[in-house]
Parts: structure tokens; sequence; C-alpha cells
């Protein structure tokens, strides 16, 4: 049974299951739970992102929120304006690709607490600029109105078709990660992780990668706030504080950073289960915040680890089992031969 | 004919402290140079500024007439410059197929071709002959925190061969690596050395490995060289004993 | 000139104590390797420690206060690092860092569900009374906080560098194996500042409580001042984070005043980033020697 918990079928399994459900819930749920699904969606993609810089490549940020914000600011302005969506969508991450860029500069000179701290007090300004710069994102009132985009005939206006258009680009960006950490590109992010050192002695040129994994990651941040501001239509500066990046974070530390399932699994702890723990509302937050301690505590490679280790310790169940069973099989053997010997 | 390998004059200072003290040498293709030396002679630290770990403070680098003093580890190591370090550096959470994959996929293709191409960069053949090379089948698709020290050795040095070096830096290959294992590396590398005519210089704290492995040996001790010739030399040399012996 | 003498002083008091819980902050950092994201919360939990014990046990004000700072040596001291710091010193910095996140979570959860969501009235130490010198108009607050952070700092310098204690700390901080070598107590030492550092806060917080008023939400700013003025001043020294906090202190006065009120915030954070840039080991620091 072990076996089949790792093979490839059953994972397969599962995501096709789990891709069923989400594309037949909308017709179970009332538009406040596609809502909270779309919601998880977004902040699955951004957690994907900095997934991508912290888990694979190693990089600490604590800006992803930040990009998340000016993705979502992109969009939502480009498309008040009139702007056809899709544009807007590509200039939200292409903005935040070059951002991104910049901001890896740091990580080239800096690492660990002190490219947390630069990349925290990224986080920040980008925070003040959205409360204070009201001739550009209307200050504390934020943007209000943002039009859901009508794509090929196809008016996403409705919660449902909202939540299909959500389910459409999670899964292509998804896919687009997916593709990014199986290329070459992904094993040099590891061992960028691992032993830079290393890596730089075996050709591989450190500071492009580097400074592409902050790209990159944000630039998914990026399609993750564009993505976010149609979905909510009202957003302030605000929803973009250094909360979210810290949240964002968390996310992906308690799902299982380096994993490509972990963000969607940590995502889940923030935004689904305090809506299900209904009866531990209000309090969600403090036991929430107790668990992720414990967690840290016991397994730092957070929920897949923990997972992992479950599977491993049943194999190792099954070896020792095999083995005593075989050892008993051995010992009969041998007292067989020996009564044969004995005659 | 231009050697494969040509230092000029290098001399690194940290601080007030001389490491490295004008040191030249030069090494021929297919030839295996040893460097040997007590400890703190500065071999390890002579490597790094040979390889662009470190910025020496004066004199030059040549890879085959080539200048490439100030060079990027991995622009060297792109122009089929490799090497191994003192300490094990394998890559503990990539499997052993992919430590080696990775160690030849920044030689093909272009930042591009990396992205959107196979996901292996047309290299597992290549990675499959190393490791039957170095006798890791068995442990192929384990990771390489995994092995044990003597296979993470070997991955190591394999990992060092993978994009078809023109010259091969290895330091200290032998430490720590029992003597069973040992002649194992040794015959590999010369086979390596043999078939494909690479060019190797080896740091080695274990003389019997260096004696039998190379074909000149270079002496260093604080920081110059005192000595330089065959093994034989070498081993009659009352300087070098000296060195070893005399503080 | 009245006016800026003003602000340079209150920028000065603030700023002592911002340098406070930057030492404490340091000294978790240079023990430990802790990057305490809770610092700020820790420096906002004693006063409600405080009103706690004023609410529930109704006590007056000053028992209150040695309970708090009991109560602070206990949790934000002994407990801390029994219960969170040491099991997970082995996993390495990160989980650490997520660690004290998450605790900042929980305490600042706490106190809004368990006490309330809005900010408090906290009684000062002493009257505020009005000093006038040269001209300008300084309270007795600023002056009291001035004394105060400045005993604590000279206290603990005269601590580290003028005992034997104080010695077998810096040796801890600066090389744990060879201190343990040589006999040093260093589990012991470890833990000696921890408890230091729960002093600071709760000093920090009953000085700064009466000023913004005690709030769940104090710890956000208190935390990245006290982050920022550890680093502007420089990782590995005690002097570097008071003078980086002081520098914090008055610029962030003097910004708002004659530069913009809305980017107070902004200018520390970029004279942070200017100087891990340009000077990592901060302005008082030395350069850690690197070695490839």
């Amino acid at each position: 049974m072990m076996d089949f918990l790792t093979s490839r079928a059953f994972k397969g399994t599962v995501f096709a299951l789990l891709m069923v459900g989400l594309i037949v819930l909308p017709f179970f749920l009332r538009p406040f739970g596609l809502l909270l699904i779309a919601m998880w969606m977004v902040h699955a993609v951004a957690a994907l992102g900095l997934n991508l810089t912290l888990g694979y490549a190693g990089q600490i940020s604590m800006a992803q929120g930040a990009f998340v914000g000016i993705g979502a600011y992109c969009t939502g302005l480009m498309t008040l304006a009139g702007v056809p969506y899709p544009i807007a969508f590509l200039c939200s991450g292409v903005l935040c690709f070059g951002i991104g860029w910049i901001l890896g500069y740091p990580a080239l000179r800096v690492q660990h607490h002190y490219l947390a701290f630069v990349t925290l007090a990224f986080s920040t300004l980008v925070f003040l600029i959205m409360r204070n710069e009201e001739w550009l994102t209307n200050g504390i009132y934020g943007l209000t109105d943002i039009p859901r985009p009508i794509l090929f005939g196809w008016n996403t206006g409705k919660a449902q078709d909202f939540y299909f258009f959500t389910l459409l680009m999670t899964s292509i960006l998804a896919f687009c990660v997916w593709w990014i950490i199986r290329s070459p590109w992904g094993r040099a992010f590891v061992a960028l992780r691992e032993n830079p050192v290393r890596a730089l002695s075996l050709g591989v040129d450190t500071r492009r990668y580097t400074l592409m994994a902050f790209a990159m990651g944000s630039s998914i941040g990026g399609f993750a706030g564009a993505l976010y501001a149609p979905l909510v239509q009202f957003f302030e500066p605000n929803s973009f504080s250094l909360t979210l990046s810290l949240k964002l974070l968390l996310m992906v530390i308690v799902g299982g950073a380096g994993t490509f399932f972990g963000p969607f699994i940590g995502a889940a702890t923030e935004v689904l289960l305090p809506e299900w723990l209904r009866i531990a509302q209000g309090y969600y937050l403090i036991i929430y915040a107790m668990l992720v301690m414990i967690l840290m505590m016991f397994c730092p490679t957070g929920i897949i680890g923990l997972g992992e280790r479950f599977i491993s310790h049943l194999r190792q169940k099954k070896i020792s089992s095999e083995r005593s069973a075989q050892a008993e099989a051995m010992g009969q053997d041998k007292a067989g031969n020996n009564g044969g010997a004995g005659q | 004919m231009t050697p494969v390998l040509q230092v000029t004059n290098i001399r690194k200072q940290f601080g007030g402290l001389t490491a490295v003290d004008g040191v030249s040498f030069s090494v021929n293709e297919g030839e295996i140079l040893g460097i040997i030396g007590p400890n703190g002679s500065g071999k390890s630290t002579l490597f790094n500024c040979v390889l662009g770990q470190l910025q020496p403070t004066e004199g030059e680098v040549r890879v085959d007439g080539e200048l490439v003093t100030g060079l990027r580890p991995c622009d060297l190591n792109r122009l089929g410059v490799s090497r191994t370090f003192q300490l094990l550096q394998v890559f503990p959470q990539l499997s052993v197929r992919d430590n080696l994959i990775l160690a030849g996929q920044e030689h093909k293709g272009s930042m591009g071709t990396r992205l959107l191409g196979a996901r292996d960069a047309g290299l597992t053949e290549a990675a499959n002959r190393m490791i039957e090379f170095f006798r890791l089948s068995h442990v192929a698709d384990e990771k390489a925190g995994g092995l044990s020290y003597g296979q993470q050795k070997l991955l190591d040095a394999a990992m060092a061969f993978m994009a078809g070096p023109r010259l091969v830096l290895l330091d200290e290959p032998a430490g720590g690596v029992n003597l069973t294992m040992l002649s194992h590396l040794r015959e590999r590398l010369q086979a390596i050395n043999a078939e494909q005519n690479a060019t190797f210089v080896v740091i080695e704290h274990n003389m019997e490995f260096v004696m039998a492995l190379c074909d000149r040996i270079i002496v260093l001790a604080e920081g110059k060289v005192i000595a330089e010739g065959t093994p034989d030399a070498i081993r009659s040399n009352p300087e070098v004993i000296e060195a070893y012996l005399g503080h | 000139m009245a006016a800026f003498i003003q602000l340079f002083v209150s920028g000065l008091a603030t700023g002592a104590i911002y340098a406070l819980v930057a030492v404490g902050f340091m000294l978790l950092w240079q023990t430990s390797q802790t990057i305490n994201f809770a610092q700020g919360e820790f420096v906002m939990i004693p006063a409600f420690f405080v009103l706690w014990a004023i609410k529930i046990l109704g006590v007056g004000f000053w028992p209150a206060v040695g309970i708090a700072v009991l109560a602070s040596l206990l949790i934000l001291g002994l407990l801390f690092k029994r219960a969170i710091v040491d099991p997970m010193l082995k996993h390495g910095v990160l989980p650490l860092v997520i660690s004290t996140i998450a605790l900042s979570i929980f305490l600042k959860e706490a106190v809004k569900d368990f006490y309330s969501s809005q900010a408090q009235p906290f009684q000062a130490m002493i009257p505020s009374e009005d000093l006038h010198l040269f001209g300008a108009v300084i309270s007795s607050q600023s002056i009291f906080i001035l004394l105060i952070a400045s005993a604590a700092v000279l206290g603990l310098n005269k601590l580290l560098n003028g005992t034997r204690l104080g010695r077998a700390m810096q040796a801890t901080a600066q090389n744990p194996s060879v201190a343990r070598i040589l006999g040093i107590p260093v589990e012991r030492m470890i833990m000696y500042t921890f408890l230091i550092n729960a002093l600071l806060v709760a000093l920090a917080s009953l000085m700064i409580s009466p000023i913004y008023l005690a709030k769940f939400t104090n710890g956000d700013t208190l935390g990245l001042a006290a982050f920022i003025a550890a680093i502007v001043g420089g990782f590995n020294q005690v002097r570097g984070a008071i003078v980086g906090g002081l520098i914090l202190g008055v610029i962030e006065n003097l910004a708002a005043a004659y530069i913009s009120a809305q980017y107070r915030g902004a200018i520390p954070l970029i004279l942070l980033i200017v100087v891990i840039l340009w000077r990592p080991q901060g302005l008082m620091g030395r350069a850690e020697e690197r070695t490839v």
C-alpha cells in the first residue's frame, strides 16, 4: 500500500479527482463559497511564485505580498482605464518581472537575514507608496468597481463564470511553474540553494539564476495580483501590507517549501480552513499560530514533509516486517536442514 | 606546443599574510601533475586563484594560451576547466543522475533552451555512461545525500568529468576514502586520462596515491615551489624531506 | 532652532527606546542565531501584563509593574527560550524565523481577543511636565526616558565589559565551542541573554506605552525599528545597536517635520537598504572575514 501511496498512478489519481472536484464544485456551492475557493487559488499562485524563489532557489523574500499588490494595482488601474484585461494581465506580470529582477540584485551581495530585511523594507516601501501616492493609487480609498473581463465573448462577471476563469488561469500558471521546476532551470535553482560555490564551479551562472529566481517568482506574484483585482473588485493598500508577505511566507513553509504541492496546501490552511473551522472563529489565528510553532518544532519541512515522513514510516514498518518474515522463514529452513542433517 | 595550463608568478596576500608567493608552473596536454606540500603551504589557495574563486594579488593564468585571470568560475568551467573541492561537494537533495546532468547542462544550449527544451538537456545517456564508468549504477536514482562517503566522493569526481573537460583540478580526491575505494578511484582517473587524453592537476596528501598517479610532481612550502620532478626524483630530494620533517 | 531642539530631543528619547529593543534583539542573534520577529510584540506585551495585573489582581500600578517584569522574565525570557528557541535550533535559521512570526501573530491575537482591540491609556512612571530649555519646550517624559535608557545601557555595558560574567557572555557570543572548552557554562550564558532581553523589552514597554497608548498592534512598528537600528548600527556590536537606535529616532522625527509626514516611515527603510548594500557590517561594525 505504501508503494501505491508514492506511485505515479496514485498521484495522478489524486490530481485528477481534485481537478474534477474543482470543476463540479460550482454547481453545489453558493457564490460566497466560490469566492473563497477562487481566493484560495489566487493565494496558491502567489505562494507558488514565492516557492520558486525561496523553496527552490533558496533566496528568502519577504516581499511577495508587495508583488501581488503591484500586480493588482496594475491590472486594476489599466482595466478601469479601459485597457483590455489580457493586456493588463500581461503587463502586471512583466512589471513585476522587472521589479523582481532589480530586487534580486541585493541577493547577489547579501544573504539570509540581511536579504530578509532588504525585502521586508522593500515590501513596506511599496505599501507606503500605495497609501500615499493618491494621484496614482487613490490612496487609502483604494480602487473600486474593477470590471471582470469579457474574453472572446465570455462574460466572466458572474461568480460562477469568474470561478471557472480563475481555475483556468491558475491551471495555466501552475503548469508554467511545474514546467520551470522540472526543466534544467529547476535543477540549477536547487543547486543554487544547496551549494552555490559548487554550482558556480560546474558552470552554473549563479548571478543570472539568482536574478531569474527573483524575477520569475515575483512575476508569478504579479499574475496572482492580476487575478485578485477582478476577483474582489475592490481593494485598498492594507490588503497588501507586510502582513500579506508574511502570510505568503508562512504558507510556503507550512505547506512544504521546495515541493510543488506545498503552496496549495499552505494556502488552504490560510484561506480555507479558517472558514471551515467556524467554531473556532475569532480564535482561529491563535490556534493557527500555535499549530505553526508546533509544526516547525517537529517537522520544519512542512505538511508535505510530514506526509512523506508518514509514508516512509509505513515503508520502514513494511520492510522490517518483511525482514522478520524472511528471517523466520530462513530460521525454519535452517531448522529443517538441521533436522535433515540429523537424520 | 602550448601548455594546457600556464600559471605565471601567482601571488596571493591576505592582509599581511602571503599565502602563495610567486608560483609558476605549466601542464601539458594529457599530463597528470601532482602538487604536494605540508599543511598550510598554500596549495588550496593556489587552486582557488587559478580557478577564479579568489582574485590573485599578482600573476596570470593562461588556458590554452588564452589569458583567463579574473574570469568567474562558471565562465572558466565553460572553457573546459573543471574541479573538485577538498571538502565533499555534491548536491544532497538531487539524485545521483541529476547531480551529473546538472554538471553538464550549463555547457549545452542557452538559458532559453534550458528553460523550454528537454528536461534532461539531452544528457541522460551521457550521465548513465558516467554512472556506469564510476560503477554507481545501483544508486543512480537515489538522492546523493543518502550515499556512503566513498560513493559521494566518486560522484564528486564524476561530476568534474561530466562536461568532457580539457583540464581537471582535483583537490585531495583521496581524502577520507578507504583503501578499496582508493585504488578504484585511481584506476578510474587513469582510465579517463588514457581514453580522453584529459589533463589533471591533483593536490594530495596521500603520498602513495600521488606517486602512483602522477607523471610529474611539484612541491610547495610556505607559498613557494621548492622542488619539481618525477615521483622518483621527488622521493629522494633532500629539500622535500626537509620541508616535511624540518620545522 | 527651538523647534529643532524639541524635535531632536524627543527623537533621541524615542531612539533610546529603539536602542534598548535593538540591543536585546542583537544579543539574541549573537548568542543563539535567533532572529526574533516577535521582538516588537515583546515590547507591546509587558504593558498588558501591567494592565492585566491591575484588572484581575486588583493591585496598584507599582506592584503591577513588578508583576509585569517578573512575567516578562518568565514568559518572554525563560519560556521563549525553552519552548520555542531550543527545540528549533537544530533545524537552522528559517524554521525559527517562521516560528517567531507565528509567535508574533499569537501574541497580537491573544491581546486582541482576551483583553481589547482598543488602545488603552497607560500610566506614566513620572508625572508629565514641560521643561523650558533654551526656549524649547521639552517634556519631562523625554528626559526621564533618556535618563533611564542611558542608565540601562551603561549598566549593561558595565556588565558585559566590566565583569567576569559579562566577558563569559561575550565569549559565548563570539565562539560558543571555544567558550565551552574554556569551561564557560554556555547554556547558562545564553539563558542570561534571553533574560536580559526580557528585561530590556519590559523597560521599553513601560516607557513607550504612556506615549503611544497600549495597543495590540504597537509591535509592528517597534519590531521594524529594532531590526533597522540593529542593522544600521552594526549587527555584531552593542554600541552599534545603540547608535543605530538613536540615529533612527532622530532621523524619523526630523524627516517627519522637514521632509514628509506621510513618508516618515520610508526614510528609515531607505536608510536600511542603503546601509545593507553599501556597508553590510553596519556603521559601527567591522567586516566579518569571509572565506571560500
